[in-house]
This record gives C-alpha cells, structure tokens and sequence, in this order.
C-alpha cells in the first residue's frame, strides 16, 4: 500500500473512531436523556460518518487498487493527490467546527464545503487517467 | 474469501434489502395509509443503510483484502473480527427495535436497549480499528 493511501485510510479509520463516539453518546442520550442538548451534535456526527469515514476510506482505497502507470511515476500526479487529502481534511474539520460554533449554515461551515468541493475535484481530475485496463500506457 | 467475510457481506446484503423496504414504507405511509408509527422509521432507514450496509460492507472486505499483518497472522486477530461482527449486528438490531419503541411509549422503561445499543456498536468500531489500523502500511 503506498504511503498516501496509509495516510489516507488511517485517517479515516480515526473518524470512523470519532463518528462512532459521538453515535454512540446521542444514542445513548436517546434511552436515558443524560444531556438534553444531545441532538446538537448531530451535524458533527453526520459529518464525520458521511465525508470523514465513509468517502475518505473509499478515495483510499482507490489510490490504492486503481490501475498504475507502467512508467515512473508510477501514481501519476500525486503532487495533486497529496493536495486533495489535505483539502478534503482542511474541509471536514472547518466544516465540522463551523457547524459546532455557528450552526449549520454558517459561513465556516460553508467555506468547509467549498474545501471539500475543490478536494473532490482535485481528486477526480488525479484518479481520471488511472480509470483504464490493467497493463496498459 | 474468508468465513467472516462472507458473514459480513451477506449480513450487508440483509440490511440492504431491510433498508430500501424500511425507505419505501416511509415514503408510502401517507398515500397508503400506513399507521402512524411506519413515519418515526428515518433515523432506522439511514442506519440500516449506513451502518448495516455500507459500513459492514467495508468491514467485510477490508478485513478480506488488506495487506497481511503478518504470515502467521494475516488478518490479524480472528476473534476480534469475530466479536466486531457480533457486537455491531446485536448492537444495530437492539436499535432498529427499540429505537421506535422507545419513542413511542418513552415511558415503558426501554431506554436500556439503546443504550446497550450504544455500547455494542461502539465496541465494534473500536474492534474494526484495532484490527485493521496495523494492516494499513507501507509494503
């Protein structure tokens, strides 16, 4: 496994952990109502659950297992994968914390959409010429 | 592929199947006239489809395909994956059962299902974690 798709999946394996925790504090608040606020955190644990695990790992995975370039560099562009990781994070956390300190709607929250927005992009415009037959190019 | 795997993706296959019938009744409620309660079923529909169809899925195939942690141990610990399944089905089935019971009648004590519900799910995350995060590395 190259060293960005360790990057990668571990990362996302530390939001499955965290996505988790929250999941399971607002379900167990649901049966004994320790915090009666519990449904605020919600957006966070849809947030982490949705974009940090569940897409991280999948980008992961196929950096991973997508078909390489017989010649070096044998990942293509990884400059441009490295920067789609590292924006598509930059995007959850603001995301996340604009959500949690101005609501949902905010302008945090939205500029942390916009960064996973670009990382989506960035990452389609890396992986695109890597979508082919094994063995060839 | 190995018996747990197989475990895992056809319990992922279940709740697919559950999920899209658990979606559809709640969008057919109102024009079929559905009892009242079919409505409270969202936050079971999303889980079902999150958790008991894409996250099982994912567990299943990671714990089949990623590298090996070692030669005598390829994946790691066989009974950790083992109780990561186990925890997660009883966990998710506590929660799509006592989940609208729950907040129906709030007051017929079954609070205690969600929460074991909580508990168990959560150790299922912990256990994938555990397990899989050594077998994420460099060859």
């Amino acid at each position: 496994m190259p060293r960005l798709a360790v990057w990668i999946v571990r990362t996302s394996l530390i939001y499955l952990g965290c996505g988790f925790t929250v999941g399971a504090y607002m379900l167990l608040n649901k049966g004994l109502t320790l915090d009666p606020n519990y449904r605020a955190w919600i957006y966070m644990h849809e947030e982490l659950m949705l974009i940090g695990w569940m897409l991280q790992f999948v980008i992961g995975v196929g950096f991973w297992i997508l078909p390489r370039f017989m010649q070096a560099p044998k990942y293509g562009a990884i400059e441009l994968a490295w920067g789609a990781y590292l924006i598509l994070n930059a995007g959850v956390l603001v995301t996340i914390a604009g959500g949690w300190l101005e609501g949902p709607g905010s302008s945090a929250a939205l500029i942390g959409r916009a960064l996973e927005i670009v990382a989506a992009a960035a990452f389609a415009v890396y992986i695109w010429p890597r979508v082919r037959p094994f063995l060839v190019g | 592929m190995p018996l747990l795997t197989r475990y895992f993706i056809k319990a992922s296959l279940m709740y697919l199947v559950a999920a899209l019938l658990v979606g559809g009744a709640s969008l057919a409620r109102a024009p079929l006239g559905l009892p009242a309660w079919v409505g409270l079923l969202q936050p079971v529909y999303y889980h079902l489809l999150m958790v008991g169809w894409v996250t099982q899925m994912i567990f299943g195939v990671a714990y089949w395909m990623f590298p090996k942690f070692t030669k005598t141990q390829p994946r790691r610990s066989i009974p950790l994956g083992w109780v990561t399944f186990f925890t997660l089905n009883a966990g998710l089935l506590l929660r799509v059962i006592g989940e609208p019971l729950v907040t129906l009648n709030p007051a017929a004590g079954l609070g205690w299902m969600l929460v074991l519900s909580a508990v168990l799910q959560w150790i299922a995350g912990v256990g994938f974690i555990v397990n899989t995060w050594a077998r994420v590395k460099e060859r």
